[in-house]
């Protein structure tokens, strides 16, 4: 496409060298054909995506087609150990790998707040594709769109998912079964406290690096190893303490699990008591809950435990009959031997007073 | 991990159980005043480990429960002017004033932050010299410092920007007004290990002389809270009452004269209205005349005035019967059923150290018929 000649007349059209993202870069014309050619297309190179064609194309073979979508907000934008970018590929992949299903395709959408730099932008595409890349999984469509200055928050990223389950593959929470053993991948409350940190510059939680990773990998192989995956669930806003209460509704069961097994770091321990924060209700990007027979349970322990991603994986408790009162859904053994209810978190968790 | 670890063993748990078991002979009704003990004792149990004797009431420190509802609507005012940021504790947004919360408001616009320290209120006026900077200043002797602070470093700065709606309370004076309570049944306290690291406990012991009835401060762990029993028991148990000092860790008698002196610098003693229970004389703090201009609400008098009028409790809330320790959270007839966290009727509910919202949290009713 050659060079349109300059305007002569006074263009409200920017200037396509400026470094910030305008409004004419989602207008559908040139800047937004520019910013496709320079930012998105070479980070995301793959063939599918560079026939630039309307829909993506796609060869999946035999199985059953797994599809998921999810948005990502996240202030800021990049935190100690990631970015809205690999978040969004992470977040995505992780729920496609809680159905069993091998992730096959990425789709992004980026809804752009004009001023952001488009150095920014060219950082997070970068991100993300590096996280694509890592997964082996191509960014295959995608979309851009930008919004007046004040109607967005810098950045929101939506990517959609495919993904392929294997024939004879079946987790999901009806399977669920009373005598479950229930085994966490790792420890939990990193993300959450990761991104409160940086948002509120609170020094005193060192620096906590968010656990985001793709689970597609333990998950196969969990699962290569003839392992009877009953359900699996990605711990993500509401926690741990949220994710079981969502399951125990769901299988109509409930679950009794032993505080002194759940793995915590010292440091995310540490910012919680300080700030009054239940690490069971704190966000993960990184992590799963998998529900297995349990004579299955050492043997998907010793496999999580092969990957760095879930070296601390642990087996936190066992699914029950159906609650005896509905809210006795989850029950918690505390370090001290005693028990509680683990209810929803209501709202937002926010900092105490003293 | 150091200072907790070592306060959550069960070995040492089970051992101050069962010294408390052979201590007691009597009955003995204890108040632990501090809302976090209630919080640690409903989420560990802790209450269930003691013997048929001990009986635990929840007292009312909870900063958050007590601010009185005309200091919430008039941060919801305030909080609601276009040129006006409201920096507030994180634990205060989503206490019910009379029609709203903070919450509400910030969802429909209103410029409210939430705060982890009060020095950064001092920021954030430098940094938005045209935005009028309110703080929401409650809490106990704990938060106190911290606000005195923010007012000399305001003074300092020559800010003319910032204000504080100051609420804050004091426990003595609500453990004064317990016992002189003809229907009071409190026989010992557990006091509050953080307030006490600031103020120490010289103050109690004139209570103790007064009333006659054991003080023992206490931290926040199962461990620490059993062993407070433990010290008290052993009081009631002799015919004793003294001031005894479970938190040794960090609260001395003296506590911390820096802070101390900071608050003395700043506020001067004043009633104080607490939400559920009434006024309390010399309860209160309030700014000394010299530094009134910080006052929020004469500072915004204007925009204030006609809101003296909305103040209204709900009638269906017995918080007030909770915070004098009168009544249990599940013997609320409100209780997990209309009042629940997304739905509260009183602050309670909503407060992390709420003792309705530590019995919602971690104990589950006993009909099964309360919860949707």
């Amino acid at each position: 496409m050659s060079e349109p000649s300059p305007c002569t007349m006074h263009c409200p059209v920017p200037s396509p060298e400026a470094d910030t993202i305008r409004l004419a870069h989602g207008g559908g014309g040139r800047l937004t054909h520019a910013l496709t050619q320079e930012v998105f297309l070479p980070a995301f190179e793959n063939p599918v995506l560079a026939s630039l064609h309307d829909g993506a194309l796609l060869s999946l073979g035999n199985g059953r087609l797994a599809f998921t979508t999810d948005s990502y907000v996240v202030q800021p934008l990049c935190f100690p150990g990631g970015d809205i970018g690999s978040l969004a590929v992470h977040g995505t992949v992780n729920d496609l790998a809680m159905c069993g299903a091998q992730p096959r395709a990425l789709s992004a959408g980026f809804i752009i707040e004009e001023g952001l730099s488009k150095r920014m932008l060219e950082q997070i595409v970068a991100s993300m594709a590096q996280a694509a890349k890592a997964v082996d999984i191509p960014i295959v469509c995608g979309d851009t769109k930008v919004v007046d200055h004040g109607k967005g928050d810098q950045l929101f990223i939506t990517t959609s998912g495919i993904g392929i389950v294997p024939d004879g593959i079946e987790i999901a929470p009806s399977r669920i079964r009373p005598g479950d053993r229930i085994l966490l991948s790792g420890d939990i409350g990193r993300h959450g406290i990761a991104v409160l940190s940086s948002r509120a510059g609170l020094t005193f939680a060192g620096e906590i690096a968010s656990d985001s990773a793709p689970l597609h990998t333990i998950v196969a192989d969990v699962i290569a190893h003839g392992i009877d995956v009953h359900c699996l669930r990605d711990l993500t806003r509401g926690g741990l303490g949220s994710a079981l209460n969502e399951l125990a509704i769901s299988a109509a069961v409930s679950m009794v699990i032993d505080e002194a097994h759940i793995p915590v770091s010292d440091a995310v321990r540490g910012a919680c008591e300080i700030l009054g924060l239940d690490p069971l209700y704190v966000a993960n990007e990184g992590r799963c809950v998998l529900f297995v027979p349990p004579q299955d349970s050492l043997r998907a322990l010793s496999v999580l435990r092969r990957h760095p991603v879930s070296q601390n994986a642990a087996d936190i408790g066992e699914v029950h009959h159906a609650p005896a009162t509905p809210h006795a859904r989850v029950i918690l053994q505390t370090i001290i031997g005693t028990h509680r209810i683990v209810e929803f978190l209501s709202g937002e968790q926010l900092p105490r007073i003293c | 991990m150091k200072y907790v670890d070592e306060y959550r063993d069960a070995r040492l748990v089970r051992t101050l159980a069962r010294a408390i078991r052979e201590t007691v002979q009597h009955p003995w009704t204890i108040m632990e005043i501090c809302g976090g003990q209630t919080h640690a004792i409903v989420r560990f149990g802790l209450d269930r480990l003691l013997p048929p004797e001990i009986s635990l009431i929840h007292g009312p420190g909870c900063p958050v429960c007590v601010t009185p509802i005309s200091a919430i609507d008039a941060a919801i005012r305030l909080a609601s002017l276009p040129h006006v940021t409201l920096c507030s504790f994180g634990d205060m947004l989503r206490v019910p004033g009379s029609a709203d919360d903070l919450l509400g408001v910030k969802a429909r616009g209103g410029d409210i932050r939430t705060m982890y320290s009060p020095l950064e209120a001092l920021k954030l006026a430098q940094t938005m010299p045209s935005r009028e900077i309110v703080v929401f200043a409650v809490g106990f002797e704990t938060t106190a410092p911290a606000h005195a602070m923010l007012v000399l470093e305001a003074q300092r700065a020559g800010l003319t920007n910032l204000s504080l709606i100051v609420a804050h309370v004091r426990v003595p004076p609500a453990i004064k007004a317990i016992l002189a309570s003809p229907e009071n049944r409190v026989q010992g306290f557990l006091a509050a290990g953080h307030v006490c690291t600031v103020m120490g406990y010289e103050e109690y012991e004139e209570l103790v002389r007064t009333f006659r009835v054991p003080i023992v401060v206490t931290g926040f762990e199962p461990v620490d809270i059993l062993e407070g029993v433990l010290m008290l028991v052993r009081q009631l148990e002799a015919g004793e009452a003294s001031v005894h000092n479970q938190y040794a860790r960090s609260v001395d008698r003296a506590g911390n004269r820096k802070a101390q002196h900071l608050v003395d610098t700043v506020f001067e003693l004043g009633p104080q209205h607490w939400r559920g229970i009434g006024e309390l004389p010399s309860s209160g703090l309030r700014l000394k005349p010299r530094f009134a201009h910080f006052d929020a609400l004469q500072r915004f008098a204007a925009s204030l005035h006609p809101s003296a009028a909305t103040v209204h409790e709900k009638s269906e809330c017995y918080s007030g019967l909770v915070l004098q320790g009168r009544l249990k959270p599940h013997e609320c007839p409100s209780f997990a059923a209309r009042c629940t966290p997304d739905h509260p009727l009183g602050a309670p509910m909503v407060s992390s150290e709420g003792a309705c919202a530590a019995y919602y949290r971690y104990r589950p009713p006993t009909s099964s018929a309360a919860r949707p």
